[in-house]
């Protein structure tokens, strides 16, 4: 039973068990999955598909930040890819074909990886503290994808590239095949390799770890590059689900929510011990704590507030000094019952 | 002869190196003086009395926000709540002014909303060991949650009393002040008088310098790492008032990415985000030349407001590596 108490996803695990309660306190049939046409319906499958952005997004921030490291452009890296690729598709003379959509995608990733690189070069080779390295891209980002839809909201029909987030696969929403398929490859090359150990390395102790012959600058350099990577795929999804670019709000406030979801997952931002399902239990809540706002019905606005209620519960049931408090608490009592 | 230009050379290189400190903010300073040349030769009317008013007047709650977000940043935190804490204090000012409650008792409620979420957000980040990034991002959705709660939609101020503070203004010829910008620059001269003339201010800066160096020489890490956060909330509402004067109404979704603003403006204004280093007076020119990239873009008229951003991207870039150049050359 303490085991079970003390493991470090138990309070996280706890606050998703207690969101899907209150969904189902209020509609009882919520959780219930139907099958239409073949594919999968329902709130779960809802939840999957709409957690596919910011799990890829939070993917590469669990990476970046096992390496003391944060990443604040994923947001308008994400606005970015979608104003390439939209772009591109308009300006193209078959919309609607395969080619272009595949196109599209590969040069929006290549900007992406491009941009990624740019914040690995500032943060591994010239040695700039990562949060104010990545937040000239933040800020210079926008303007970057303002200036490429030219300030318009770009709107396209393309049917393959809106596959990408509408469409189904074996009954199952393309875009959370793609994140979670991405997910478990990224999970298993890291924790199945010693390239995760090697990340927490860095995180530790950037100087040691170069002297036991960690290739850590080229490290760091990688997980910026793969985090931008990762961002621009969800930035995809997202201009495939709108099929519209809008450079000021797309992926708009994504690093918060990246950055929470790793950390309600037990990742520290003081870097060296990264914790890959902890960040999906930490995404998931997240995705869960919009469904539950609306099936509660209040009002959607309200939502960031309830998210502030569950990043200070979260974080101040982990910290450690609260639990020595209560299990101090909870000696003491004992010693009261067994003296009395 | 040689000899004596030699003298000359070192003594002038010993002088440069005691005010290395310095160096960041000289740079910020040329870049603003730059800025003023080149927008004066390319622009008519462009060194008027009436823009640089305009530059006052319109930043006057970013010079206190960044004046407050100064503290935090010399202490080797950060504090994102800056921009909702502003929103919440100025939707706080207009719904109480708007339910008849007298201007007296709205201004130090409003004021005291920021000083409160920032004490909670010191004792998170002090106590419970949270991280500054984290507890200030929960700080930042609490204080954006509150505002749709007072008020989802615009509510406009008609108070007179505070309307006549608003409207209040000195001007002599083209130059004009309002009562923002003389509050704001009271509350520059306070911070510094606080960072430079006082032991708070020392220990902020040593604090800054060196967590465990401060604890072992017997300052008072912890409450100075608390007040740091209460200064800067207190300083976002005092701002979210400023801003309520400048619009003239309390808006929820005012101020957001503002928090960026601030951070860039103390970045751009020479201090290190590592804590320890840094001046306030630095910050308020960081301000101006934020201001000033907005008034040129403006003047030129043909470049749309994406622009904005990205010169800003390019300037931070700029510093950030000539800092790193400086901090570098220094050990």
């Amino acid at each position: 039973m303490t085991l079970i108490y003390k493991h470090r996803l138990f309070w996280p695990l706890v606050a998703l068990a207690a969101l899907l309660l209150a969904c189902t306190i209020k509609r009882p049939d919520i959780l219930g999955i139907t099958v239409l046409d073949g594919h999968l319906f329902g709130a779960p499958i809802d939840i999957l598909r709409n957690s596919a952005p910011l799990l890829l997004v939070s993917l590469g921030m669990t990476l970046v930040i096992a390496t003391r490291g944060i990443d604040l452009s994923v947001g308008a890296t994400v606005a970015i890819a979608g104003a390439v690729a939209l772009t591109f598709i308009a300006s193209s003379d078959h919309p609607a074909s395969v080619g272009t959509a595949l196109g599209a995608i590969i040069v929006a990733l290549g900007l992406c990886f491009i941009l990624g690189c740019f914040n690995g070069m500032l943060v591994a080779n010239f040695g700039i503290q990562p949060i104010i390295a990545t937040l000239i891209l933040m800020t210079a980002g926008r303007g970057v994808a303002m200036l490429i839809t030219n300030g318009q909201i770009t709107t396209v029909a393309s049917a393959p590239f809106s596959t990408l987030a509408s469409g189904f696969l074996l009954g199952l929403p393309v875009a959370a095949i793609i994140a979670y398929g991405v997910y478990l490859v990224v999970a298993l090359l890291v924790r199945r390799t010693a390239l995760g150990m090697l990340l927490e390395a860095v995180g530790i102790n950037p100087e040691a770890s170069r002297l036991a012959g960690v290739k850590s600058k080229t490290l760091v350099f990688t997980v910026y590059a793969l985090c931008a990577l990762l961002s621009g795929l969800a930035g995809l999804i997202f201009a495939a689900n709108t099929m519209a670019a809008d450079a000021n709000n797309a992926g708009l406030f994504i690093e918060l929510d990246a950055i929470l979801a790793v950390v309600i997952g037990g990742t520290s931002l003081a870097g060296g011990k990264f914790n890959l399902s902890g960040t999906l239990v930490g995404v998931l809540i997240i995705t869960t704590l919009s469904l539950t706002v609306t099936v509660l019905g209040i009002s959607p606005l309200v939502t960031s507030l309830f998210k502030a209620i569950v990043v200070i519960a979260v974080t101040l049931m982990m910290s450690t000094r609260l639990r020595t408090m209560l299990a101090g608490l909870r000696e003491r009592r004992r010693f009261q019952e067994a003296s009395a | 002869m040689s000899t004596a230009t030699a003298t000359i050379a070192k003594s002038a290189s010993r002088k440069l190196s005691l005010d290395r400190r310095y160096l960041p903010v000289l740079g910020t300073i040329i870049v603003f003086l730059l800025m003023l040349v080149i927008g004066g030769v390319r622009y008519e009317n462009f060194l008027s009395p009436a823009v640089i008013s305009n530059l006052f007047i319109n930043n006057a709650h970013l010079i206190v926000l960044a004046t407050g977000m100064t503290f935090v940043i010399l202490t080797g935190g950060i504090d994102l709540s800056v921009g909702a804490v502003l929103a919440l204090s100025s939707v706080i000012t207009a719904t109480l002014l708007q339910a008849g409650v007298p201007l007296i008792l709205v201004l130090p409620i409003a004021l005291l909303a920021g000083s409160i979420i920032g004490l909670g957000m010191g004792v998170m980040i002090q106590y419970f060991d949270v991280q500054p990034f984290v507890a200030t991002l929960a700080g930042m959705f609490l204080a954006r949650g509150l505002c749709f709660i007072f008020a989802p939609e615009s509510v406009p101020i008609r108070d007179e009393g505070f309307i006549a503070i608003t409207n209040w203004g000195l001007s002599t010829g083209r130059w004009r002040i309002t009562a923002a910008v003389v509050i704001a620059l009271i509350v520059v001269a306070c911070a510094w008088w606080i960072l430079h003339r006082t032991r708070f201010g020392r220990t902020v800066y040593a604090v800054g310098g060196g967590e465990s160096s401060a604890t072992l020489m017997g300052l008072r890490v912890a409450r100075t790492k608390v007040t740091v956060y209460v200064i800067s909330g207190t300083c976002a509402s005092l701002g979210g008032i400023l801003f309520a004067m400048f619009s003239r109404s309390g808006y929820a979704l005012t101020g957001v990415g503002m928090e960026l603003d601030a951070i860039a403006a103390v970045v751009i204004g020479g201090t290190l985000l590592v804590g320890g280093m840094g001046f306030v007076l630095g910050s308020v020119v960081g301000v101006m030349v934020l201001g000033l990239i907005q008034t040129i873009i403006t003047f030129e008229g043909t470049l749309s407001s994406w622009w904005t951003k990205i010169v800003i991207g390019v300037l931070l870039l700029i510093f950030v590596i000539l800092q790193r150049i400086l901090s570098l050359r220094r050990t």
